[in-house]
């Protein structure tokens, strides 16, 4: 049984990098254009990216 | 904003024709970024794809100086930088506008940024409490498995620790949105909603910390983290369906901002925004410009559409002298006008504050959802106290038992389907109605909608289209074409008409414009005149109906154009559907008692008012309201906007001027006006599910309140109750985006 003395801490330490990654993900604004997103990914790549 | 020294540079390096003129200064918004660079943030109308995201981004990524371009396609905003000159603004905004999309300045720091951070913070809340939850409840299912195997207490005790230390920092940081309007609902002296959720949530957390330092058996860190959760889902619905609409209503009040051209003391010409204009200055106003001032006449002559604050289809001839209002479009030429007013002291401003009156009578509905919660909140505490008191007293249990089983009883009230039942429609019910073109911007207005037993129209561009089109009936082909080549030097609107009908002729060399009177042309056989009666040399008529123009020349006997402004395609059909439905129908128009009969006649309106001036209609509909009407006002005009606003909720055509726009609860989109039938009915039917909703909500708590009373709800009932409970109240209001199409009129 002692194994979940690790075990616990892990797994709640994975679920934090989670969350730091989505909150990260937030404030980048990654989610300020969930439409356009979308779209983007269709485009073609041009020569020039800007 | 503007910085005058490169307005002046700007204005001045323009020439003054009248397309330039209508259009904004974008220099003037551009803004330093650093390192030699600028930035500007515009606002681009008819995005409606990425392949248009795609377009303009290329377009302004091929010119070299352009640094970033972003298009957002939610906002319909364009973030701009480039190195060089602020002026360089100027052909920046161009390329977007050559390739078909009108674009406007926009300035972040009109708009409330406010709003969007506390969406943010919700969305931010939401994820914590979400972590939080699911890993509680993990810990929590581990606990109660060990409740039917032999779980020693050493091994639960560890687990109720670590669920400790997940959920008390979530809770403390999720929980603040309630903990913070709970605060200011208590300190001005009255209860809401979310004082018994955060009495719920602090004190099971508060109680579960202490048994678990007392090594208890049950400890409720997963329904609190659980509660918040569902709550924070409902809140951030309900908010971001509000932020979807304020957006659009953002872009609206952006593109209002259009400078005014000043001419100085030495002549020179001067972009200026409107508020910098002070009264004795002099500007000048192109044809084909809205006026931002009030007024008068110093020189020209020109013909002012006034429909915008009088309602009147027929455009006014104006002379020096005259006075002209704010708001007033100029139509056929440019004038000089002295500004007696600005801003606060026009007319137009009277006209908004006889609105905000107006609305401030309107804003003491209360939502639905609030009111159930006045009524539940008090139960809640009542309750619980009782459990609390009961348990202690009658039965002689422990202080903790007393305590925890009270707990429980907030827990399970607490409104978790409550919470959700009225957002999950609105989120869904208002995303329907977005995709049909149809935008509500107060988060009430489906209520109110739904009561609605009255509909008033206004006449000119809501029913009708607003834009008069040439009456066929026995025309000469031959002189149709002839005037049509005339007319399409024009831009007044009845020429406009007349060239509109007649698309294929080219227009002549060398038409000249009178102002006020009408247009020539000068040919070999002689002068083609092409106007007003008087412009062509007839007698006055007092009995002739509706706008005309005639056509005479040498040799030729006078040909006249009659106009008219036909009704929506499908409006008859519309009040048809409604009539039939039991709504009472009625037209207020501050146009002229023949016109207005006419198209009440036919389409079948009998109850109807003509030269209504806005406190006409405002009193009109306080009349209905209190002959304990519910009316829905849909209207279009700026004289319509007290109207809009004084009705117990309004609607507005897309095609209406902004002011209409901001006083209305939704903005229909399109030539048709079927979009008015289909919002009262997908209002009932949205009602309707609410009601069922909240009764869910209710019916629930009726099985589980007695259980908790009783002591019977232990962390894994209240988790399994409160979980499935709001799937119940989604599901229910998902049927809203599966049913039928209410909108048809079949």
């Amino acid at each position: 049984m002692s194994g979940i003395l690790y075990l616990i801490p892990i797994a709640l330490l994975l679920g934090l990098i989670g969350l730091a990654a989505f909150l990260w993900a937030l404030k980048s604004g990654q989610y300020d254009d969930l439409d356009g997103a979308a779209q983007r990914i269709l485009f073609d790549d041009e020569d020039e990216p800007k | 904003m503007t910085t005058p020294g490169a307005a002046t540079a700007a204005g001045a390096a323009r020439d003054l024709d009248p397309e330039s003129l209508g259009r904004p200064d974008f220099t003037g918004y551009a803004r330093p970024r650093g390192e030699g660079e600028q930035s500007l943030d515009l606002i681009v109308e008819g995005v409606h794809c990425g392949g248009c995201v795609q377009r303009i981004e290329r377009a302004l990524a091929r010119r070299d100086e352009v640094t970033h371009a972003r298009l957002n396609l939610t906002t319909r905003r364009l973030a701009l930088a480039w190195r060089g000159p602020p002026e360089s603004a100027e052909h920046l905004a161009r390329t977007v506008e050559d390739l078909g999309y009108p674009v406007a300045p926009y300035e972040p720091a009109r708009l409330s940024a406010a709003e969007g951070r506390a969406e943010t913070q919700l969305l931010r809340a939401l994820a914590v409490a979400g972590f939080a939850a699911g890993n509680v409840m993990l810990l929590s299912v581990a606990v109660w498995a060990g409740h039917f195997q032999d779980m020693g207490p050493a091994t639960r005790g560890l687990l109720h620790w670590f669920s400790a230390l997940i959920a008390l920092p979530a809770i403390a940081y999720a929980g603040r949105p309630f903990f913070r309007s709970a605060l200011q609902a208590l300190k001005s002296g009255h209860t809401n909603m979310d004082v018994p959720i955060s009495l719920a949530v602090l004190l099971a957390a508060g109680m579960s910390l202490f048994e678990t330092m007392a090594g208890g058996r049950h400890v409720y860190f997963d329904s609190a983290v659980t509660l918040l959760f569902f709550l924070l889902i409902g809140r951030y619905l309900d908010r971001r369906a509000r932020g979807k609409a304020r957006a659009a209503a953002e872009r609206l009040l952006a593109l209002d901002t259009r400078p005014v051209t000043v001419l100085s003391e030495d002549g020179a010409r001067v972009l200026l925004p409107a508020e910098q204009v002070g009264p004795g200055m002099t500007v000048l106003a192109a044809a084909g410009e809205r006026i931002a001032v009030d007024g008068r006449v110093r020189a020209g002559r020109s013909e002012l559409d006034t429909s915008l604050i009088t309602g009147e289809t027929l455009p006014a001839p104006t002379q020096p002298d005259d006075p002209v209002f704010a708001g007033t479009l100029n139509l056929t030429a440019p004038l000089t006008l002295e500004v007696t007013a600005v801003g606060e002291d026009t007319l137009l401003a009277e006209i908004v504050r006889l609105m905000e009156l107006a609305e401030q009578r309107r804003a003491r509905y209360v939502e639905l959802a609030d009111r159930v919660a006045r009524l539940y909140a008090p139960l809640v505490h009542g309750l619980a106290l009782a459990t609390f008191l009961g348990w202690t007293f009658l039965l002689g249990a422990p202080w903790q038992t007393a305590l925890l089983t009270a707990v429980a009883v907030l827990i399970i009230t607490c409104p978790c389907a409550l919470g959700l039942a009225v957002p999950a429609v609105q989120v869904i019910a208002s995303g329907r109605l977005l995709g049909r073109g149809t935008l509500l911007k107060s988060a009430t207005a489906l209520e109110r909608l739904a009561v609605v037993d009255t509909v008033v129209f206004d006449k000119t561009g809501t029913l009708t289209e607003g834009r008069p089109e040439l009456s066929r009936e026995g025309l000469d082909r031959e002189a149709l074409g002839l005037a049509a080549s005339l007319a399409g030097a024009s831009r007044h609107p009845l020429a406009r008409a007349l060239a509109r009908a007649a698309p294929e002729v080219p227009v002549a060399d060398g038409v000249r414009e009178h102002p006020g009177l009408g247009l020539s042309l000068t040919t070999p056989e002689g002068e083609l005149r092409l106007g007003s009666r008087v412009w062509s040399g007839l007698p006055e008529d007092e009995a002739a109906e509706g706008p005309e123009l005639w056509l005479t020349g040498p040799g030729r006997a006078p040909q006249r154009f009659t106009f008219a402004d036909p009704p929506r395609a499908d409006a008859a059909a519309v009040i048809a559907a409604l009539q039939a439905r039991g709504f009472a129908i009625e037209l207020l128009s501050g146009d002229r008692r023949r016109a207005v009969a006419r198209l009440a006649e036919a389409l079948g309106v009998a109850k109807w008012r003509a030269a209504c001036s806005p406190a006409d209609k405002v009193a009109r509909l306080e009349a209905l309201a209190g002959q304990g009407r519910r009316v829905l006002m849909v209207g279009d005009g700026l004289n319509d906007a007290p109207a809009l606003a004084a009705a117990s909720v309004s609607l507005s055509p897309s095609s209406a001027v902004d002011i209409s726009q901001t006083a209305a609860d939704a903005v229909f989109q399109g030539r048709r006006l079927g979009p008015v039938l289909e919002l009262v009915t997908l209002a009932r039917r949205a009602q309707r599910l609410v009601k069922q909703n909240l009764w869910l909500a209710f019916g629930y708590n009726a099985v589980t309140i007695p259980l908790a009373v009783a002591g019977l709800v232990t962390p894994l009932v209240a988790a399994i109750a409160m979980s499935s409970s709001s799937l119940v109240v989604i599901g229910n209001a998902l049927r809203l985006a599966r049913s039928g199409r209410p909108g048809d009129l079949r």
